[in-house]
């Protein structure tokens, strides 16, 4: 197995005005692993995410894909990195204005070029690949269940059979059952394909699900990490309390007592 | 002291404002240029803009033009100036209230349909999923609606500017006793093409104008429905501010001796 990190992300600092999201955040992600960051709201998750998208453009520090730095690239070569890259958003993100098949089928009509005919057919094989009928292809976002929508965005994730995949809250907003549907799915299509992902989720149930390691985000740096077992077996307090769910530890919510 | 403040303070982020205004108009003229070209997306849009707005146009010009008539041969008829109606007519049609009202009633419903249209896709991350599968929203959403204003805005000048004389024409031969030969005959003598031109060159502007303050207050949202809300309010309201402004310049460009 190569040793150089398929994501390599070196003391990144991010703030929005004096709110400082990221501060000092160094995280290693290896060819074919499945990491999942953990962590309480706002504290910073999806920013990571988008900071390696260069969606948001971090203020400091080193953002590597295979070596090379991620950040700063333009035209050409960016979209070329992000041909690399799939990714799942929170609420499936799909376009309002598209049927479903053009949603799946966006990247390879876009950005690739493919003709529609055979863009519609690789985009109903993978609606099928996350268990959608055909006759869903047709329908518009606004006609589908929250449970349709993710799997139409995890359909337009893999469509082009991206080296990265990136899960942003996989589950959150779903039934347990759909829950584990859509990691079961995450699991099948990750498998088969060997690719690499990088998951944020605050349901644990999820993260020992998907995640071949775990990595604990809290006040902007990665303060744990380690396989799901050894989360299980820390006596990291701050690991302890948010996989037990606990309001008491070391993590404080800013809650006024009435 | 605190008042000196406060002016500083704003003049400070007026200023602010404006310059991230003038780098995201220069970012959008350098995708209209530069390939890939979305002609799908262009020709969506130059339906939605120009085919869509003709209703609103239509009746805003004849309205206009039958109105200018009436007025002015109440006003002319003091001085004996009433054969003048035609000439007047066609001038301010063409000149001024074609393209300016045109480009008012446009901005009313495409600034706020490109605000509330782009400004919904920022805050549900569709911006931010458009750019994770390698297109540049700038081409796909911004470039597209920018260069069907600049092309759609003439166009619709251009049939206000008919309609407009068509209206002037209704009140002048029915209700004035103009004859129809003398008033076409009187219209078409005096039109310049300058006229003409000058007008669908503001036309070009305020679609530029137009689609480019919806765009910018719908990408720049945030804060879900509120956000979006406010942003196409400040876009109809900056749209039409900055075309009677944009109006002043291109007549001083155009006519002023």
């Amino acid at each position: 197995m190569s040793t150089t990190p398929k994501i390599r992300c070196a003391d990144v600092h991010k703030a929005f005005g004096t709110n400082r999201v990221l501060r000092g955040l160094d995280l290693d992600v290896m060819p074919g692993e499945s990491v999942v960051v953990i962590g309480g709201s706002g504290t910073g998750k999806s920013v990571l995410l988008k900071c390696i998208l260069d969606i948001i453009h971090p203020d400091s520090g080193s953002i590597e894909i295979d070596g090379e730095q991620a950040t700063a690239l333009r035209g050409h070569e960016r979209d070329a990195m992000l041909r690399r890259f799939g990714m799942l958003f929170q609420n499936a993100a799909l376009f309002d204005s598209l049927p479903v098949w053009k949603n799946v089928a966006f990247a390879l009509i876009e950005a690739e070029n493919k003709p529609r005919e055979e863009a519609r057919a690789l985009a109903e094989e993978k609606l099928a690949a996350v268990g959608l009928r055909q006759n869903v292809a047709d329908l518009y976002p606004a006609e589908l269940s929250g449970g349709m929508k993710k799997r139409v965005g995890l359909a337009r994730a893999i469509a082009t059979a991206p080296e990265i995949i990136f899960f942003d809250e996989p589950t959150t907003g779903l039934d347990p059952i759909m829950g584990d549907v859509i990691n079961e799915l995450i699991l099948g299509c990750v498998s088969e394909s060997a690719v690499t992902t990088l998951s944020i989720t605050h349901d644990i149930a999820s993260a020992r699900k998907i995640g071949h390691r775990i990595a604990m985000l809290h006040e902007g740096e990665i303060i744990w990490a380690g396989s799901v077992a050894e989360m299980d077996a820390t006596d990291n307090p701050y690991v302890q309390q948010f996989i037990h769910g606990s309001a008491d530890g070391p993590i404080q919510m800013p809650v006024r007592r009435l | 002291m605190a008042f000196v403040q406060l002016i500083g303070r704003t003049f400070l982020n007026f200023l602010a404002a404006a310059g991230r205004l003038a780098i995201f108009a220069l970012r959008a003229l350098s995708h209209c240029v530069r390939p890939p070209f979305y002609f799908r997306n262009l020709g969506h849009q130059l339906v939605e803009i120009g085919y869509y707005s003709l209703p609103v146009v239509g009746l805003t010009a004849i309205f206009t033009g039958m109105v200018l008539a009436l007025q002015s041969y109440t006003g002319f008829a003091r001085f004996s100036g009433e054969s003048t109606i035609p000439q007047v007519v066609v001038v301010s049609i063409t000149r001024e209230l074609g393209p300016v009202l045109a480009g008012l009633m446009v901005a009313g419903r495409v600034s706020s349909a490109n605000a509330a249209e782009v400004g919904t896709m920022r805050v549900t991350e569709q911006i931010d999923a458009l750019i994770t599968l390698a297109t540049d929203p700038f081409k796909y959403l911004i470039a597209p609606r920018i260069v069907a204003g600049i092309i759609a805005l003439p166009m619709l000048v251009l049939v206000a500017d008919t309609i407009g004389i068509f209206g002037g024409y209704l009140v002048g031969v029915y209700k004035l006793g103009f004859t129809a030969g003398t008033y076409l005959n009187n219209t078409l003598n005096f039109m310049q093409v300058m006229d003409v031109v000058s007008g669908l060159v503001k036309a070009a502007m305020f679609g530029f104008i137009i689609t480019l303050m919806g765009c910018y207050h719908g990408y720049h949202s945030s804060g879900g429905a509120q956000g979006v809300g406010t942003a196409t309010t400040n876009a109809v309201v900056s749209a039409s501010i900055l075309i009677l402004a944009s109006n002043y310049l291109i007549t001083e460009l155009f006519f002023a001796r």
